[in-house]
């Protein structure tokens, strides 16, 4: 096998990273944090990501609409100070304002609890794959490969179609597509992990299996498993968008950003604040998730440390 | 072909100028393109119309087809013994002349003598018989064949109970062809422009088996063959020179586009490459309404939009105030005015506006919405509703956003108007059948339906206690009992006075709740001649011409 | 290297029977039926239906059924398009899936790169941020509000190119580019990031060093390495984008395979899906062993085992 991290179909930017990075200590967080001031861009979006999710959570508590309320005389306004629609309304009435902020916490959520979702089930897997390694690994691994020759909006659908459609699907049936890549990228660190020495001494020591995965392995993967999460929040939020586009996303009168943007991308020319308003919001996110991904991967790649 | 230019020329001359001055009865002054040269008649050197048909056909093989996008389709490639007129009036089509014996039982059909399939064979009466019997051949595998139901031995054969040689379809001779009817069906005529009555040509139909409707194998007897068909991607036609009336045919070529994203559509529409849409993007209505108001037709079409109430589970079991209260507490004019937006007819009753039929709206239908809304509240706290005791209803609809949005406003004015909180839920397609089939969920779910033919029965028939379309589990005798007094009445009369009856019985139990009368949307390039509305819906490409543009 | 190739090949199989039997009992179990309609039928005509596609069947025989006829080559008749095959219905599709996604990944490739270069070399440089930005906007935007932005432009407005359909080359201007801009962005991250790394490797300050123009050194010594990551990315990207991307297919009305999948899927046309489903997985197969035999020639270091 030419390297076994080949197909990472998601997590592209990581293989390099991935493995080669070296092991490192507490300080990593201290670390990160020196060198993402220096990179201003990743600093700024850090900065402009924390404004949004904060405004978020807390803007639609000051404002006065409810997301769901309906206005049949409000119908598709622009933004206007004097109806109190920062943001206009929508085909229904809605208020556009708290709607992209309701949209934004699902949205935002999806990318969180979905990334973690994936997380959870690639650090156990890969890790138990990679300490244990032979035909265990082997088993493991092929099974990976097998579904990553499943076209994933297959099991989306599905899944979807199955149980028909709750927030907490969407977290599961996108997060357990995306642990793949995770899987591999975490069993090819435990690989080079467990030949180190701080292993082997545990090892001596009679330390048992499953503390050495979680006290020594997963803690030490900390670093690659950082940058795969912002790289991972921003395509989990654009497979949200895709499915809300295939009309398979979060019920109604709930809504994420992506299908705010859905809806307004079908009227942009009547209504363009429809699609304006929500799009700026998910477009700079994924911007800023971007651009703070590749900060931290640049600040995590020892090489560019050293010099 | 100078003459038979010169002949289009004057038959346009005629049927254009009549029908443009219809289409242009709400003319936007600041937009009007110049059509059809300096006369305003002149035709197109290009006669190429290009037509959205919403979805890609299943099949087009016209037994086994159902379902609008196979059916427009169908109408170009084959003709039936009757035939439909610009305005959706009955002519004469592959058959000449008929006559009905007196108690409407006995059809007699004289077909034309120069009718000719595609390849140049004549279309004979036993090409109608084989037709016809190969529709309701289990064999076959029609989906459709239900329909010929009114046809001596046509339910028996679909059951495999006889064999298809039985039906009551016999070819007297090369012209002249008989269907006997288990009993008068007034609407019967109106059926054979349905495509299962159609004939198909039956050697070539032996030589390719089901798949012989397909291009380059498909023999039709219509206004036009088949020339390529690309699936998901496009239907051409070709106007077939040997069809009897091919003198006046005009549009050489038609294509049919299975675009199903309706953004899409338009914006192809506006880029000059459609002529013709089946539908509209509703979401856009507004910016068409201003930008290109002239090009939009719209008319009633013969379907109700409607919500059945589970009547087999709490809360609407054995609850007939309270589905009064739903029923009252919706604004049927603010949601075909502001959320569905493209003329909709709000419905307070069930059949739409049919041949021979008088509507039955309830009292209600005439109070101001104040009034209604009181009436709502009334009734909602009889039956047992309060701030103490709250309701909560599901309403259950597949995936669309039309759906969406008239389900968000419904639960916002039951909302406002009882104070009912609602649970919306969307569910895809097949699942969305199954779900609503099976009556196993409570509260609403979203419904609609098209008429098969122009006659009341085609809607009354659904509330039957057997009728597998009843999704509300609506079972009352004295309704079964009068429309099977009107399946065998003979008065035409009468027959509608009974269909009258059960319907204001059926709405009197509130099983449903109508919302709004389908309307048919399309958007027509000021270039395209020869559409006039109806109320089916059916449009035949060969009255269609194409103007100087 | 043949030996390699083979083995993989082989070693495939297995991984195609669990893929099949996943997919097959998977959609069996999705509720709903193919010849479910609003419109319903007698029991009579459906349990004709049923047996006509041998539906009827107990599900281990129609999973032998399915895999005796894939052995054949025969992926069976569609369920929704009653007059095709679905083996005709892949080769309606894929051509037209394989023309736009291997455009675009061409495109993609050869603008990527070269955006990822150029910010790379010029690292944390205005031009650097620059590139990146309008790199990442194409990630940024989904591409069902990209499409229709360049249809109105494009196509309603300007009236270049048409808004859809197949025809000629002019028909594929705007869903190739529509499809190109989030790969675009993906490899030219994936460049400049790897390059940035491959110039400060020693070969590169040595070629520096003997004072070979920088032209030269880009190309012939670092280029080649800064690609492994991208090439890595390349084989899985290529075969899903030319399996068809659903969106750009809906918003350009052309029949290609991701189009054919969803509506089988919403369909329940079971042998549509399937078809698409084991064609995908094939393809995904065959690609990545082409990424390694690549990487192979490109990286004298891996050695094939």
């Amino acid at each position: 096998m030419a390297g076994s991290t080949h197909a990472c179909n998601t997590s592209e930017t990581m293989n390099a990273t991935a493995e080669t990075s070296d092991i490192r200590g507490r300080s990593l967080s201290i670390d990160v944090w020196e060198t993402l001031k220096k990179n201003r861009a990743a600093f700024v979006a850090t900065l402009l990501l924390a404004v949004r999710a904060l405004l978020v959570v807390v803007a639609p508590i000051l404002n006065p609409y409810a997301f769901d309320a309906t206005d049949f005389d409000l119908i598709s306004v622009g933004p206007s100070l004097s109806t109190g629609h920062l943001f206009g309304t929508d085909a229904l009435g809605r208020d556009l304002f708290v709607r992209t902020m309701y949209g934004g916490r699902i949205s935002l959520m999806v990318g969180l609890v979905a990334t973690a979702v994936s997380l959870i089930i690639g650090i156990a897997w890969g890790a138990t794959a990679g300490f244990i390694g032979g035909r265990t690994d082997n088993i493991m691994m092929r099974i990976v490969d097998v579904l990553y020759a499943m076209p994933f909006m297959f099991f989306v659908i599905l899944l979807m179609v199955f149980f028909g459609r709750s927030i907490v699907l969407i977290f599961v049936a996108i997060g357990a597509i995306n642990w793949l890549d995770m899987a591999r990228i975490v069993r090819g660190q435990t690989l080079s992990l467990k030949e180190k020495e701080f292993v082997e001494a545990a090892r001596a020591g009679g330390v048992s299996d499953v503390k050495i995965v979680l006290r020594h392995i997963v803690p030490n993967l900390l670093g690659v498993v950082v940058i795969y999460v912002t790289l991972t929040i921003p395509q989990v939020i654009l497979v949200e968008s895709f499915l809300s586009f295939l009309g398979l996303g979060v019920q109604e009168p709930m809504t994420s950003w992506g299908a705010l943007v859905n809806e307004g991308a079908q009227e942009m020319e009547t209504a363009p604040w429809m699609l304006i308003f929500p799009a700026a919001f998910l477009a700079t996110t994924l911007f800023c998730l971007n651009f703070i991904g590749d900060g931290l991967r640049d600040a995590l790649d020892p090489r560019d440390r050293s010099n | 072909m100078r003459a038979r230019v010169t002949n289009r020329l004057r038959l346009v001359f005629v049927a254009g100028a009549a029908t443009l001055l219809g289409a242009c009865s709400a003319p936007d002054p600041g937009r009007t393109i110049p059509v059809g040269g300096a006369s305003g008649t002149e035709l197109a050197a290009e006669q190429i119309l290009n037509k959205n048909n919403g979805a890609e056909p299943q099949t087009l093989d016209p037994h086994r087809a159902e379902g609008v996008p196979a059916s427009n389709i169908l109408r170009d490639l084959f003709e039936g013994l009757v035939s439909e007129a610009p305005d959706g009036s009955l002519i004469p089509g592959a058959a000449e002349t008929w006559q009905i014996n007196d108690d409407g039982t006995v059809y007699t059909f004289t077909l034309r003598a120069d009718g000719r399939w595609s390849n140049g064979d004549p279309v004979t009466a036993a090409d109608f018989a084989y037709g016809i019997q190969r529709s309701v051949d289990p064999a076959t595998l029609s989906q459709y064949s239900s329909i010929l139901f009114p046809i001596v031995n046509a339910e028996q054969i679909v059951k495999g109970e006889l064999s298809p040689e039985q039906l009551g379809v016999t070819a007297l001779d090369d012209r002249t062809l008989e269907i006997r009817l288990i009993g008068p069906t007034p609407y019967f005529l109106g059926l054979l422009t349905h495509s299962t009555t159609y004939a198909v040509h039956r050697p070539s139909v032996e030589k390719f088996g089901n798949r012989f409707a397909r291009a380059g194998q498909l023999v039709g007897n219509g206004a036009y063959r088949l020339d390529e068909w690309v699936v998901q991607s496009h239907i051409r036609l070709l106007r077939s020179e040997k069809y009897w009336d091919d003198e006046n045919t005009v549009i050489d070529e038609v294509n049919y586009f299975p675009i199903e994203n309706q953004d899409a559509m338009l914006k192809r529409y506006r880029a000059d490459e459609l002529d013709f849409t089946q539908d509209l993007p509703f979401k856009q209505i507004a910016w068409i309404r201003e930008n290109i108001a002239d090009q939009l037709y719209i008319s009633p079409y013969l379907g109700s939009y409607y919500y059945s109430l589970n009547l087999t589970l709490p809360p609407f079991a054995g609850a007939p105030k309270l589905r009064r209260a739903l029923a009252l507490a919706i604004d049927r004019d603010v949601l075909t005015e502001k959320i569905t937006g493209s003329g909709e007819i709000p419905a307070y009753s069930w059949t739409p506006r049919v041949t021979g039929y008088t509507q039955q709206p309830p009292d209600w239908a005439g109070w101001t919405q104040e009034r209604r809304n009181t009436e709502a509240r009334r009734l909602f706290k009889e039956s047992g509703h309060s701030e103490a005791n709250p309701l909560t209803i599901q309403i259950l609809y597949n995936t669309s956003e039309n759906h969406k949005r008239i389900a968000i406003a419904i639960a916002s004015m039951w909302k406002q108007v009882l104070g009912v909180e609602t649970k919306l839920l969307n569910q895809e397609w097949k699942v969305f059948l199954e779900t609503r089939k099976q009556k196993t969920m409570p509260g609403v779910a979203r419904n609609g339906w098209i008429g098969d033919y122009n006659d009341a029965y085609s809607f009354t028939q659904l509330f039957a206690s057997d009728n597998e379309q009843n999704d509300s589990g609506f079972a009352n005798d004295e309704y079964d009992a009068l429309l099977d007094r009107a399946a065998v009445e003979p008065d035409m009369q009468q027959r509608a006075e009974l269909m009258e009856a059960a319907e204001r019985l059926m709405l009197e139990e509130q099983p449903i709740i109508p919302i709004y009368f389908y309307v048919s949307k399309h958007l027509i390039k000021p270039w395209v001649g020869g559409f006039k509305p109806n109320i089916m819906d059916h449009h035949y490409t060969k009255n269609f011409h194409i103007l100087k543009h | 290297m043949l030996r390699f190739a083979l083995k993989r090949v082989f070693g495939a199989i297995p991984t195609l029977l669990v893929l099949i039997a996943l997919a097959f009992f998977l959609i069996k179990v999705a509720p709903g039926g193919p010849f479910d309609t609003d419109r319903r039928i007698p029991p009579e005509i459906e349990a004709n239906l049923q047996a006509a596609y041998n539906l009827d069947e107990p599900l281990y025989i129609q999973f032998g059924l399915y895999l005796g006829g894939l052995l054949r080559g025969d992926f069976g008749p569609s369920f929704q398009y009653r007059d095709y095959t679905v083996t005709e219905l892949i080769a309606t599709g894929f051509p037209v899936s394989l023309r736009l996604g291997g455009f675009a990944m061409l495109l993609a490739f050869f603008v990527g790169v070269a955006v990822g270069t150029i910010a790379a070399l010029k690292q944390n440089s205005f031009t650097d941020h620059a590139a990146m930005a309008v790199a990442m906007t194409g990630i940024s935007i989904p591409n069902f509000v990209m499409a229709p932005l360049l249809v109105l432009l494009f196509a309603v407005t300007l009236k270049w190119l048409p808004a859809g359909g197949l025809g000629d080359w002019r028909n594929f201007v705007l869903p190739v580019i529509a499809l190109a801009l989030p790969q675009i962005a993906y490899i030219a991250r994936l460049t400049r990031g790897s390059m940035i790394e491959v110039l400060r490797a020693d070969f590169i300050r040595t070629a520096r060093a003997q004072g070979l123009p920088q032209r030269t050194v880009i190309i012939r010594h670092a280029l080649k390495p800064a690609l492994l990551p991208v090439i890595s990315y390349l084989g899985p990207a290529t075969a899903a984008i030319i399996t068809g991307s659903v969106v750009i297919e809906q918003i350009f009305g052309v029949p290609g395979l991701g189009r054919f999948f969803i509506q089988g899927a919403l369909n329940r046309d079971y042998t549509l899906v399937m078809g698409v489903v084991v064609f995908y997985g094939v393809l995904i197969i065959v690609f990545n062993l082409i990424v390694d035999l690549v990487y192979g020639w490109l990286d004298p270091r891996v050695q094939y085992q």
